[in-house]
C-alpha cells in the first residue's frame, strides 16, 4: 500500500505491518470466495445438487465450518516420516503463495512492491511450491505420496515453460515487465490505432492468453491435470498423509494460489484494475480498482473451475506431450508472430 | 460348541507373516505398489498388487477374499426360498437379476413353470437393475478417470430406477421378490406409468453422458486403444456380458440362450464393438442401457393378465438332480449349478458370477500399462466385489 | 495395437439369433468326443431340449479340454469347480440338528449317490464350457481318486481356468499337476482345511441350528388355516 495515499507519514514498522495484514487478506479473501463460490456452490448445481446447506443461511458459513473442523483435527506424521520436512512442507507452498501475491497492483496507488522485473518475480516465486509439493511426496514415506511427488516435479516443471513463454507475448506487447506499466499500457494501448477501449490484451494475445490459461490448470493440478493428487489412482498423492492444520494449509495454497493466479491472468489480459473509459491516473481507481480486480480475477477463476468440473484427467505421458508438442511450440510461434508486428508496426 | 484349536490360530498368525514377507520379497526389484484392499478405484475391497518399474506395470496380481462370504458352502444348508437372499448380495447394484437365474434353475429341477405374466413382471425387473447397476458404471467410469460430475448425475437418476423397483419389491438393493414358480406379488396401481416416466430420464442421461464423457477428447485419449482384449483371448478367459461384446462377440444369452425371461418375443438389438478396448466396453453399455429402456418399453405395453404364481407346493422340495441355468446379468453371465438330492435344501450349488472370470484376466491385461490405465481397465472391466468373492 | 474405429461401427450384422442347439446336435458332440477320447469317455447324458453332460476319467481330464476346445469350437470359458458326493456326517437336511461328531460319535454313513451322468468316486470334477457361435454348452464331470484327488491343470487349454483351479484346490484339496501358482484364493495363507467339503463342520450351524422349517411364509392366496404340514406362522 502506498503511504502516498494517507494523508499521515507512517514509520516503516506501521506500513510493515500494514501490508502484512493486507497481504493477510489479499491471500485469504480470493481464497475463501473461491471455495465458497465455486467449489461448494457452482460445482454442486453443474453436478445437479445443492452443496453445503446448513452451517449459515444457503451454507455460507460452511467455511467457517471446515476451518474449525480441519483444526480440531489430530496433526498425524506417519512413523516413518521425515518429520521436520514433513511438518516444513505446507509452509514452503503457502510461502509462494505469498510471495506470489506481491505483485499484483490493485490501483494506480495500490500495490505491495512496485519492481521493474514484476512479473519476473511471480513467475520466479510460483515455482518455489514444487520444492513444497516434492518435499510433501518424499517426507511422507509413502508410496502413493512419492509418486504424486515426482509426478507434481514433472508437471509443473513442463509447465513452467508454457507459463512463461505465454507472458513474453504480453512482455513485448507492453514493453516492460512491470505489473503496473503492464495495466497501463492496456489502459493506454489502442487496438491497430483503435483506443476506444484501450488494449486488454486478451485480444491482441488470445493465444498468449489461451496457453497461460492451460498452463495455469497444470500448475495449480487441477483436473484434467490433476494426476499429482489424482484421488482414484494415487489417493490424492502427496496430501495423502496428511490431516488437520497442515491438510488446511496445503488446500489454502491450492487454493488460493488459484484466486492470485486468477488475478495474474486479470491483470496481464484483462487490464487489471483499470475499466475502460475512465482515466487511468484518477484517484477513483484506488477506492474501486480492488473490486475491479477481484470481479476480473472471478471472471477467469469462474473459467479454471469450470474446466476443473467438467473434464476427466490426463495420463501423465499424454500431459507431457501436450506441453512439449503443442504449448511450447505454439507460444513460440506466438511469441515470433507478437515480435515480428511490434517491430512493423 | 467347537472351539478354535490353539494350532490353528498359530497357524493364521504365520500365515499373515508369511504374506507380509512375500511383499518384502517383491521389492527387492522394481516398486511394489499395493492398491488396495482399501483404495477408491477398486470400490470394494479388492486389492491388486502391481509391480512398477517408473510408472509402468511389469506384473499385477489381484488379491481378493476379503469379502468373501461362503455362499456356496452357507446355500448347503438353506432351504431352497432363503436362498434368494444369500444371492442377493452377490451383486448388489442389480440384485434382483441375481435371484432369477437360480430360481429358474430351480424351476427346471421342479419341472414349474411361471404363469407368463410373471414371466413378464420378472423381465422388466430384470432389465431395471440392468439399468439401475449400468447406469452407475456410465458416472463412475468418469470419477476413476478424474471427472466428478458424471457420477453425480448416475446417482441421481439411478434413485428413480430403484423408486421403482422399490415400489414393486418393498427393497432398493434387496428385493429377495423372486419365488420358484413366479413372485411374491403383482405390481402396485400405477406403476406402468411411473416407470415410463423414468425410462424417458434415463435415456435422457444416456444423452447427457453421449455428450459428457463419450464425445470428450481426454475421456478417448485415456480409454481408446487402452486394455484391449482379443475376442479368442477374452473368450478363454470366460470373459461374459458386455466385455465380451465389447471384443466384437455377438453374444448374449437374452437373445442366445434364454430360458425363463421373455427377451426372445421382444424387438431389440444386441450391440457389440470391434476394438476390445476400454472404450468400447463403456460405449457397449452405454448402448445397452438404452436397449434395456426400449426393452422395458415394450414389455410394459404387452403384458399379459393373469396369475403371478404357479401351482406350487408349501414346502419345497426339489426333485434330485442337477441344472445349469445361466443368464446374461448386469455384469456378464452368470450361472447357478444346483445339484438336488431331493431334499429341503439343495445338495451343492456352484454359484458362475461374471465378475470373477472377468477380473481374472487382469494378470494378462494390466502387464505394461501405466498406473492410471490400470485404473481405467479395472473400471471398465466393471466388478462388483460381491461378485468376486461370493 | 488393433486399429481403431469409429463409436459408431458395430460389426456386420449378425446371422440373425442363431436357433437354439437341438438334441442331434448335443448327440453329435458328445460322438465326437467319443471319438476322439475312446475310453476316456465314461458316460454322458443328454438331457432333453436343455442340456448335455459328459463323465471322462481323470486321465482325459486335459484331452477332454483340448478336444473340447479345438475340435468342438467350445472356445468359452465358462467355469471349473468340484462336487463332494461325501453324504455330510452332521446329517444332509434342516431338520438334522444334532450333530452326532459332537458326541464323539460319527453318524451312520449313508451310501454315496451321485448325479446326472453317474460316478465312482468321492470327488469329481466339474467343468463347463461353451460354444458362442453355435450356442451350446457342455458340462464336463471326471471321477477323481477319494484320498488323493489329482487331475491336470486345464490352464493350456483355457488360461482363465488359473483362479478357478485355484478356488477347486483350496475348497475341496483337489491338486492340479502343472498349475503354476496352487495358492490360496480366498482364504488366508496358512487356512487348514477345505471348506467345501462335506466333513468340514459349518460352525455357524452347528452352534445354532436354523430355524428354517418353522418359517415357511404364506403363497400368495394362501390361507394360513387351510393345510396344516408344518407352517406354523
Amino acid at each position: 500500500m502506498s503511504s502516498a495515499l494517507l494523508a499521515v507519514e507512517l514509520a516503516y514498522w506501521q506500513q510493515t505491518v500494514i501490508r502484512a495484514l493486507v497481504g493477510l487478506v489479499a491471500v485469504l479473501l480470493p481464497a475463501g470466495t473461491l471455495v465458497y463460490l465455486f467449489l461448494f456452490k457452482m460445482m454442486s448445481f453443474m453436478q445437479s445438487r445443492l452443496g453445503p446447506m446448513e452451517a449459515g443461511p444457503y451454507g455460507s458459513m460452511q467455511l467457517l465450518a471446515e476451518v474449525g473442523k480441519f483444526l480440531q483435527k489430530e496433526d498425524l506424521v506417519p512413523r516413518a516420516a521425515d518429520r521436520i520436512v514433513f511438518k516444513l512442507a505446507p509452509f514452503v507452498v503457502l510461502i509462494s503463495t505469498f510471495l506470489l501475491v506481491l505483485v499484483i497492483p490493485a490501483g494506480p496507488d495500490l500495490w505491495f512492491i512496485d519492481i521493474d522485473t514484476g512479473i519476473f518475480l511471480a513467475l520466479a516465486v510460483s515455482s518455489i511450491s514444487v520444492i513444497g509439493v516434492l518435499m510433501a511426496g518424499w517426507a511422507s514415506a509413502s508410496k502413493y505420496s512419492l509418486i504424486g511427488g515426482l509426478r507434481a516435479a514433472g508437471q509443473l516443471v513442463a509447465y513452467e515453460l508454457p507459463l512463461v513463454l505465454a507472458v513474453m507475448g504480453v512482455v513485448i506487447q507492453a514493453g516492460t515487465l512491470n505489473m503496473q506499466g503492464i495495466v497501463m499500457a492496456q489502459a493506454t494501448g489502442e487496438i491497430f490505432g483503435w483506443g476506444g477501449i484501450g488494449n486488454p490484451f486478451i485480444i491482441t494475445q488470445f493465444v498468449g492468453f489461451a496457453i497461460f490459461i492451460v498452463a495455469v490448470q497444470a500448475e495449480l493440478t487441477q483436473p484434467p491435470f490433476d494426476m499429482p493428487v489424482a484421488e482414484s489412482e494415487i489417493v490424492t498423492g502427496y496430501l495423502t498423509e496428511y490431516s488437520g492444520l497442515r491438510f488446511l494449509l496445503f488446500f489454502i495454497g491450492e487454493f488460493a494460489t488459484a484466486g492470485i493466479f486468477a488475478a495474474l491472468a486479470a491483470t496481464l489480459f484483462l487490464g487489471g484494475w483499470y475499466v475502460p473509459g475512465l482515466d487511468p491516473t484518477s484517484n477513483l481507481f484506488n477506492v474501486i480498482g480492488p473490486a475491479v480486480l477481484m470481479g476480473k480475477m472471478i471472471l477467469v477463476a469462474f473459467l479454471i473451475f469450470w474446466f476443473r468440473f467438467t473434464y476427466p484427467r490426463f495420463r501423465e505421458d499424454q500431459l507431457q506431450q501436450l506441453a512439449w508438442k503443442v504449448l511450447i511450440p505454439l507460444a513460440l510461434a506466438n511469441i515470433v508472430v507478437t515480435g515480428v508486428l511490434k517491430v512493423v508496426l | 460348541m467347537t472351539t478354535v484349536p490353539d494350532t490353528r490360530k498359530l497357524a493364521y498368525i504365520a500365515g499373515q507373516a508369511s504374506d507380509a514377507r512375500v511383499n518384502v520379497e517383491f521389492e527387492s526389484d522394481g516398486m511394489v505398489l499395493n492398491l488396495g484392499p482399501q483404495h477408491p478405484a477398486t470400490h470394494g475391497t479388492l486389492r491388486v498388487i502391481v509391480k512398477l518399474d517408473g510408472e509402468r506395470v511389469t506384473a499385477a496380481e489381484p488379491v481378493m477374499g476379503y469379502m468373501h462370504r461362503g455362499y456356496e458352502k452357507l446355500a448347503e444348508v438353506r432351504t431352497y426360498p432363503q436362498i434368494t437372499t444369500l444371492v442377493n448380495r452377490i451383486d448388489w447394484l442389480g440384485s434382483f437379476a441375481n435371484e432369477v437365474p437360480f430360481i429358474l434353475a430351480a424351476e427346471r429341477l421342479m419341472e414349474v413353470e411361471a404363469p407368463p405374466r410373471a414371466q413378464w413382471i420378472r423381465t422388466v425387473l430384470f432389465e431395471l437393475s440392468r439399468i439401475a447397476n449400468v447406469v452407475l458404471f456410465l458416472g463412475d467410469m468418469g470419477v476413476q478417470l478424474g471427472a466428478v460430475t458424471p457420477v453425480f448425475f448416475a446417482f441421481r437418476d439411478r434413485e428413480f430406477v430403484l423408486n421403482q423397483i422399490e415400489a414393486v419389491t418393498g427393497g432398493r438393493f434387496h428385493p429377495n421378490f423372486d419365488r420358484i414358480g413366479g413372485l411374491k406379488d403383482d405390481i402396485p396401481k400405477g406403476w406402468v406409468d411411473e416407470t415410463r416416466g423414468v425410462l424417458d430420464r434415463i435415456r435422457t442421461f444416456c444423452d447427457e453422458m453421449e455428450d459428457l464423457v463419450t464425445g470428450n477428447e481426454i475421456f478417448q485419449a485415456r480409454t481408446r486403444g487402452i486394455g484391449v482384449i482379443p475376442a479368442d483371448v477374452g473368450l478363454s478367459y470366460g470373459l461374459s456380458g458386455a466385455n465380451i461384446r465389447a471384443s466384437g462377440v455377438d453374444w448374449d444369452l437374452r437373445r442366445d440362450g434364454g430360458v425363463g425371461l421373455v427377451h426372445d418375443r421382444l424387438d431389440w438389438k444386441v450391440w457389440t464393438h470391434p476394438d476390445g478396448d476400454s472404450f468400447s466396453r463403456y460405449w457397449v453399455r452405454l448402448q445397452e442401457v438404452r436397449e434395456a429402456c426400449i426393452m422395458v418399453d415394450q414389455l410394459l405395453d404387452g403384458m399379459p393378465s393373469g396369475p403371478i404364481m404357479a401351482k406350487v407346493p408349501r414346502i419345497i422340495k426339489v426333485p434330485a438332480g442337477e441344472a445349469y441355468v445361466e443368464t446374461e446379468n448386469p455384469l456378464g453371465i452368470m450361472g447357478f449349478y444346483v445339484i438336488s438330492k431331493g431334499d429341503l435344501v439343495p445338495y451343492r450349488v456352484k454359484i458362475r458370477s461374471a465378475s470373477f472370470n472377468n477380473i481374472s484376466i487382469t494378470p494378462w491385461l494390466l502387464k505394461g500399462v501405466y498406473v492410471p490405465d490400470v485404473v481405467s481397465i479395472l473400471a471398465s472391466l466393471y466388478f462388483i466385489l460381491g461378485d468376486i468373492d461370493r | 495395437m488393433i486399429p481403431l474405429s469409429s463409436p459408431d461401427t458395430t460389426l456386420d450384422e449378425p446371422a440373425e439369433s442363431a436357433e437354439r442347439a437341438t438334441d442331434e446336435e448335443r448327440e453329435s458332440l458328445v460322438a465326437t468326443l467319443a471319438d476322439v477320447l475312446g475310453d476316456g469317455l465314461v458316460d454322458s447324458e443328454v438331457a432333453p431340449g436343455t442340456d448335455v453332460w459328459v463323465r471322462v476319467t481323470a486321465e482325459a481330464w486335459l484331452d477332454a479340454g483340448m478336444a473340447l476346445r479345438d475340435r468342438c469350437g467350445m472356445a468359452y470359458f465358462n467355469f471349473l469347480s468340484a462336487i463332494d458326493w461325501l453324504p455330510s456326517p452332521f446329517g444332509r437336511d434342516m431338520d438334522a440338528q444334532v450333530d452326532l461328531s459332537d458326541d464323539g460319535e460319527a453318524a451312520e454313513p449313508e451310501p454315496m449317490t451321485w448325479g446326472v451322468a453317474g460316478g465312482g468316486t468321492r470327488f469329481q470334477l466339474l467343468a463347463r464350457v461353451h460354444d458362442p457361435r453355435a450356442h451350446i454348452g457342455v458340462t464336463l464331470k471326471a471321477d477323481l481318486d477319494s484320498h488323493d484327488p489329482r487331475a491336470d491343470s486345464w490352464i493350456p487349454a483355457y488360461p482363465g481356468a488359473d483362479w478357478h483351479e485355484r478356488e477347486a484346490w483350496e475348497m475341496f484339496g483337489i491338486t492340479f499337476r502343472g498349475h503354476p501358482n496352487l495358492i490360496h484364493l480366498y482364504l488366508p495363507t496358512q487356512f487348514e482345511g477345505n471348506p467345501l467339503r462335506k466333513d468340514y463342520p459349518l460352525l455357524a450351524r452347528r452352534v445354532k441350528p436354523w430355524p428354517g422349517i418353522v418359517d415357511v411364509e404364506l403363497m400368495p392366496g394362501d390361507d394360513a388355516d387351510d393345510e396344516g404340514d408344518g407352517g406354523s406362522v
